[in-house]
Parts: C-alpha cells; sequence; structure tokens
C-alpha cells in the first residue's frame, strides 16, 4: 500500500509535468552561442560592445543603466564608462535618433534590443552577427546568411573585416549537383576571426542576461522553493498517514 | 480565552449559519473513501483558480491597458516592480497548469462516469467553467500584446467572420475596431480582469453546491448513500471530508506545486509553449508572422478547425467543427448509455473507444503547434490523398475518431459486455 502511494504520486508528477516533454524543436542552421551566464566578465566586456556598438540606432528602453549593477560594476564605473551623452544612471538606455529618421534611413526603425534574445535566441543572435557579408545588390552594401535582405548594415564590420559569400557546386553521393555557400573572409577588420567570435559571444551572453535581468535570482530561488517545498510534502505525507491509519 | 470564543461563535451562528455551513461543507460532508489521484485535481483547479486571482490582482496594479503601453508595462512588471517577475511567471504559468490540471480532471470524471445520473448538473456546470475558462484564457492572452497575442487574437476573431449573415458583424462588434487595436485591447481587458472572473466563481459556486448535493462519484462507480449506518444516517463508506481530504489533499498540493515551480523557476517559457518566443516582440499590425499557432492548450480544437475543408468556399463548417468539438462535451451523460459507470466495470468495447479518443486528442493537440505542412506531403501518385499534407491527412483522420467517439456513444456503449458492479466500494 505504502508503495502503491508513492507510485501513485509519481504518476501524478507525471502527468502534471507532460508538456515537459513536448518540447519545440527548431531546425535552422545556426550556430551554438558559446555564452556563460556566469561569467561576470564576459558580461561587462558584452554590456560595453552593446553600449558602444547597439546602443546608436538600437534602444534598450526596457533596460536602466544601474541594472547592470547585476553585472558587479558599480554606479561609479557605469557612469564613467558607459554613459556618453549626459544620461543619468538610472535612466533607460533610450536612443537619440528619431524613429523617422531610422525608417529614412534604413527603411525600417531599428527594433528595440531589451527582449530581442528571448524573441530570437542566443544562437540565432551569435550566428546573425557573424552572418553579414557584402551584396553590392542591398541599399546599405550589406547581406546576411541567416536574415536574408536584412535592413540593417554590419555595425562590427571594422572589428570582423569584410566577408563574402562564396558559392562551390558540390557533387553528392548520387551524383546530384548542389549549391553550398560559404562565408569567406575577403578583407580582415581589426580582430582575427577567433577574437571577433569571442567579441560577439560576449555581446550575445550580455543580450540574453538584458533580455531577463531577474533570472538568475529566478535559478537561485527556485532552488530554495523546491528545497522546502520538499519538505512540506514530507510533512504532509505523513500527516495525511497519521490521520488515515484507521480509514480501511 | 476559549469561553468567549465559544461565545462569539454562537453570536455569529444565531446570525449567519456559519457552523451549519462547515458541517454541510466540510465537517459531514461525506466522501467516499476510496477516492485515487484521479481525485485530487479538482482541488488543484479550485488552487490555480485561486492563485490566478491573487496574482491577476497583482498585475493588475502595474498593467497598463494600452496599446502604446501594454508590451512595455509587462516588461516593466518583469524588472522594475518588486518580485514582479515571479507574479508574472506566477500567472503565465498558472493560465498553462490550469489547463493541464482541468483536463486531467475531465478526465477523470470520462473514466468513472461522473456525468453520469444524478450528476449531470455538476458535469454541464463543468462545460461552462472549462467554456469560460478558454474564454478566459483567449481574452488573457491578449493583453501582453505581443506578435502572438495580436494575430492570434486576429485569426479566432476573424473566425467569426464564417458566420453566415450575421458573422462579419459579430467580429467588428467583438473587436471594436476593424482590426485587433487598442479599443480591441481595453474590452479584453475587461472581460479577462472582471466579467469573466465573475461569471467563472458564480460557476464554480454552482458546480460545488451541486457536488455537495448529490454527493461525490468515486472510483468504483457506486452511490454510497445506498449503504448508510441506520443510526446515524452516515454512508457506511464516506469519510468526512475534514480532516480526511483535507489532509490528503494537502499532500496532492505538495507535489504540485513542485512541478509547479520546476516549471516556473527553471523553464516559465516550457520550451516556448507556455510563453511564446514571438510574444516578446511587440505587437505590429503591418508583419504578420510566418506561423501562426494557438498556445497549446488550444491546439486540439484549432487542428479540428484547419482539417475540416472549406464547403461552398466557406470557413463555416470549420468553424462549428471546432465550437461543437468543445460543446459536444456536455452532452455526455446523455450519450452513454452503459448500465456502469466506471471503467473498472466496463467492457473493451468502450476502453479501445476512450483510448482512440485520447490518441486523437494528443495528436490533434500536437498538430495544432505545427504548420500543416509539418510531415510533408503525400506523393502525386498515391491514390486518393496524393499531393495532400500528410499532417492535414492524419489530423482529418482523427478529428473523425474524436467526433466517432461521442457519436457512436449510445451505441458502443449499449452493446459492450459490463463487468458486475459491487454494492459496496472497494478498497
Amino acid at each position: 500500500m505504502k508503495g502503491a502511494a508513492v507510485k501513485k504520486l509519481l504518476v501524478v508528477a507525471g502527468l502534471l509535468a507532460w508538456p515537459f516533454f513536448a518540447l519545440a524543436n527548431e531546425s535552422a542552421h545556426l550556430d551554438r552561442a558559446p555564452i556563460d551566464p556566469n561569467n561576470q566578465a564576459s558580461l561587462q566586456r558584452g554590456a560595453k560592445t552593446f553600449v558602444n556598438y547597439c546602443l546608436n540606432c538600437h534602444s534598450a528602453s526596457y533596460m536602466r543603466y544601474n541594472r547592470l549593477t547585476d553585472l558587479g560594476l558599480s554606479e561609479a564605473q557605469i557612469k564613467a564608462n558607459l554613459l556618453f551623452a549626459g544620461e543619468k544612471v538610472g535612466d533607460t538606455m533610450a536612443v537619440v535618433m528619431p524613429k523617422k529618421d531610422a525608417k529614412a534611413w534604413f527603411g525600417t526603425a531599428p527594433p528595440d534590443l531589451s527582449v530581442e534574445a528571448r524573441a530570437r535566441g542566443a544562437d540565432w543572435l551569435y550566428s546573425y552577427l557573424r552572418g553579414f557579408y557584402r551584396d553590392d545588390t542591398r541599399p546599405t552594401g550589406w547581406n546576411n546568411t541567416v536574415y536574408d535582405k536584412v535592413a540593417m548594415p554590419h555595425a562590427l564590420w571594422q572589428l570582423q573585416g569584410q566577408q563574402v559569400l562564396k558559392a562551390e557546386e558540390k557533387l553528392d553521393a548520387h551524383g546530384a549537383k548542389s549549391e553550398a555557400h560559404t562565408l569567406v573572409l575577403d578583407k580582415p577588420g581589426s580582430l582575427s576571426p577567433s577574437e571577433y567570435d569571442a567579441v560577439v559571444a560576449d555581446l550575445v551572453n550580455y543580450m540574453v542576461y538584458m533580455s531577463e535581468p531577474a533570472k538568475n535570482q529566478r535559478l537561485q530561488l527556485g532552488v530554495i522553493v523546491l528545497f522546502f517545498l520538499g519538505l512540506l510534502f514530507v510533512v504532509a505525507y505523513y500527516l495525511k498517514k497519521e490521520f488515515w491509519k484507521d480509514i480501511h | 480565552m476559549s469561553k468567549y470564543l465559544t461565545g462569539l461563535l454562537g453570536w455569529v451562528d444565531e446570525r449567519f449559519p456559519l457552523t451549519a455551513n462547515v458541517k454541510a461543507h466540510l465537517t459531514e460532508y461525506y466522501a467516499p473513501k476510496n477516492f485515487n489521484f484521479w481525485y485530487f485535481f479538482g482541488s488543484l483547479a479550485l488552487l490555480v483558480l485561486v492563485l490566478q486571482i491573487v496574482t491577476g490582482i497583482f498585475l493588475t496594479m502595474n498593467y497598463k491597458p494600452d496599446a502604446e503601453l501594454a508590451f512595455a508595462s509587462v516588461e516593466y512588471i518583469m524588472r522594475d516592480v518588486s518580485w514582479g517577475w515571479l507574479i508574472r511567471y506566477m500567472h503565465s504559468t498558472g493560465a498553462s497548469m490550469f489547463f493541464v490540471v482541468v483536463y486531467l480532471h475531465m478526465f477523470r470524471g470520462l473514466i468513472y462516469g461522473s456525468y453520469r445520473n444524478p450528476r449531470e448538473l455538476i458535469w454541464l456546470f463543468g462545460v461552462a467553467i472549462f467554456l469560460c475558462l478558454m474564454g478566459e484564457a483567449f481574452f488573457g492572452y491578449l493583453l501582453p500584446w505581443g506578435q502572438m497575442s495580436y494575430w492570434g487574437a486576429q485569426v479566432i476573431i476573424n473566425l467569426f467572420t464564417s458566420i453566415p449573415f450575421i458573422g462579419p458583424d459579430i467580429s467588428l462588434w467583438l473587436r471594436g475596431d476593424y482590426m485587433v487595436s487598442d479599443a480591441t485591447l481595453n474590452r479584453f481587458f475587461a472581460f479577462h480582469v472582471i466579467a469573466l472572473p465573475l461569471v467563472l466563481l458564480g460557476l464554480v459556486a454552482a458546480h460545488l453546491v451541486a457536488l455537495h448535493e448529490v454527493g461525490s462519484n468515486n472510483p468504483d462507480g457506486v452511490e454510497i448513500k445506498k449503504h448508510k449506518d441506520p443510526v446515524t444516517h452516515v454512508p457506511l463508506d464516506g469519510i468526512p471530508f475534514h480532516p480526511y481530504y483535507t489532509v490528503k489533499d494537502i499532500v496532492g498540493v505538495s507535489v504540485f506545486l513542485i512541478v509547479f515551480s520546476a516549471i516556473l523557476f527553471f523553464a516559465p517559457e516550457m520550451g516556448g509553449y507556455f510563453l511564446e518566443a514571438n510574444n516578446f516582440i511587440p505587437a505590429d499590425p503591418l508583419k504578420t508572422p510566418s506561423h501562426i499557432a494557438p498556445v497549446w492548450y488550444f491546439t486540439p480544437y484549432y487542428s479540428i478547425l484547419r482539417a475540416v475543408p472549406p464547403i461552398l468556399n466557406s470557413q463555416f463548417p470549420g468553424v462549428a467543427a471546432m465550437g461543437l468539438s468543445v460543446v459536444i462535451f456536455a452532452l455526455l451523460p446523455w450519450l452513454d448509455r452503459s448500465p456502469v459507470k466506471s471503467i473498472r466495470y466496463r467492457g473493451p468495447i468502450y476502453k479501445t473507444w476512450l483510448a482512440l479518443f485520447v490518441v486523437s486528442f494528443l495528436i490533434l493537440g500536437y498538430l495544432g503547434t505545427e504548420p500543416s505542412n509539418v510531415w510533408g506531403v503525400f506523393d502525386t501518385g498515391t491514390p486518393v490523398v496524393g499531393g495532400a499534407d500528410r499532417a492535414t491527412v492524419v489530423a482529418r483522420i482523427f478529428t473523425a475518431v474524436y467526433f466517432l467517439f461521442f457519436i457512436l456513444m449510445p451505441w458502443y456503449t449499449k452493446i459492450d459486455k459490463t463487468k458486475p458492479v459491487p454494492e459496496r466500494v472497494t478498497a
């Protein structure tokens, strides 16, 4: 009887958890972003890249500068290193560029990036930021392997250099022709390819953090809550047993 | 001290039937002693209802029902409101878990025949609660004002357009505009935070009053009121709800909260099923997402909608089938002609149909989350189905099975071989 009761509870738990087994599987060709949310140095470097490169056109209007204290920065450090245009440390990461101008220049206003990482996923961002190549048919001169005909020019080109898309004809085992596209670095930038990948990884790491700043707290609290509920279960289980011992 | 408390209780009881109600609904409400784990989900549904109302109240304090501000106010809750992220995740996880619990609660009703005489009204109130809950979920889903919120509402409201003659006017009336807009958001907010919760609470009260009038069914499907103690008139197989089932439900509640918290703290998006990635992009009336799917708990019905082909260029048959697939549950008490209630004493034919129904529900649910070409198309050379989407053909077959479970029920429950039902509940 005891074993049966425990088994039943396990079944309940399993039934309640069934949506766990229905997880989505997206199958785009994205590179896995090598990010570590616990690496504070990486997050700080990412924040710097974000403020220096992304924030000129994109806003992150739900993110406050002083929230960066999460990353081990003091307010004085934030003021000294990340605030350039007289913002207050409690301000959100707004953008000066008017939406109307942005639309005229790029064809579409650059999206707010506060929760972009939750909309796109880290792997998408990591692949996208490494997927720009020269394409003279585009108004900006840039195209992207992840986001075809993207309106955004390559903001990090001075770091990465210029890539071009090389088409190669391939014969598979059955003799059928297929075209494979590979990105080739045409003109190197100020960073080596591996250094550039590391910069992008830091940036993506930061954007993932920024999309849900409370995540770290959520994970920590979760462990405590589950521990408490585990205790509650044990107490409740023996309380029930005590009350029910004369029911047959 | 206890003298004064007893005095106070007496004072109250002379003016309000407090002790009488506690007795009638808790300490002298006799429930069958053989409830198994399927019987946790009723009290769990009540728990989630309270959770949704309480977290909803706190969300309302910071949410802005305005097309310009809604999306930002949700992010404000997630970032700047103290514990806002926890309240929001409790509410979003609660929405999905409400359906998990209610689906399991309904399945309990199916397997033990809880909808049968004399519990038809409990069942009807329950179906009404389910419909109300679907409305509540639908209206609430628009409020974060993300792309999926927006386009999901757009698609569902447009379904009403296909109703002959009055359809276009109905959808315009629901929307309050020619497209989903600020006006729609405002009225959906009103429906979500006050109109439907009121109806829902009333229906839940009616569901419980009706239940306590006739008493609970049990896994054996026998009436415990048939065998009462000759002196006390207490059912021999009944035990007081309090303390026996209250302490037992606390065990169920702790297991449920463990699962709930595991999702809330470690996978609040649930791989995109509880919170969809597209909903982190603000609503944009000019950009239609390439794939619009409802949240997982609506997908079986959405699959049925897509599976029914248009007739005379009208989508109405699909819409009608979708509506019917939900409402048809209400007919169960009169469709089931079996002499027994519980699956324990039913024959193989019913068990087979029930299994087919569950499989249909799950497969339709899965297919509803995917685009209809998810499994590719049949070769054009294939007889009958050549060139058709594989997934659509499968959805059609299981839509048919879904409805046949109900339509053929009067027949197969009658001819099925049943086992003898015991007089008293079994251990």
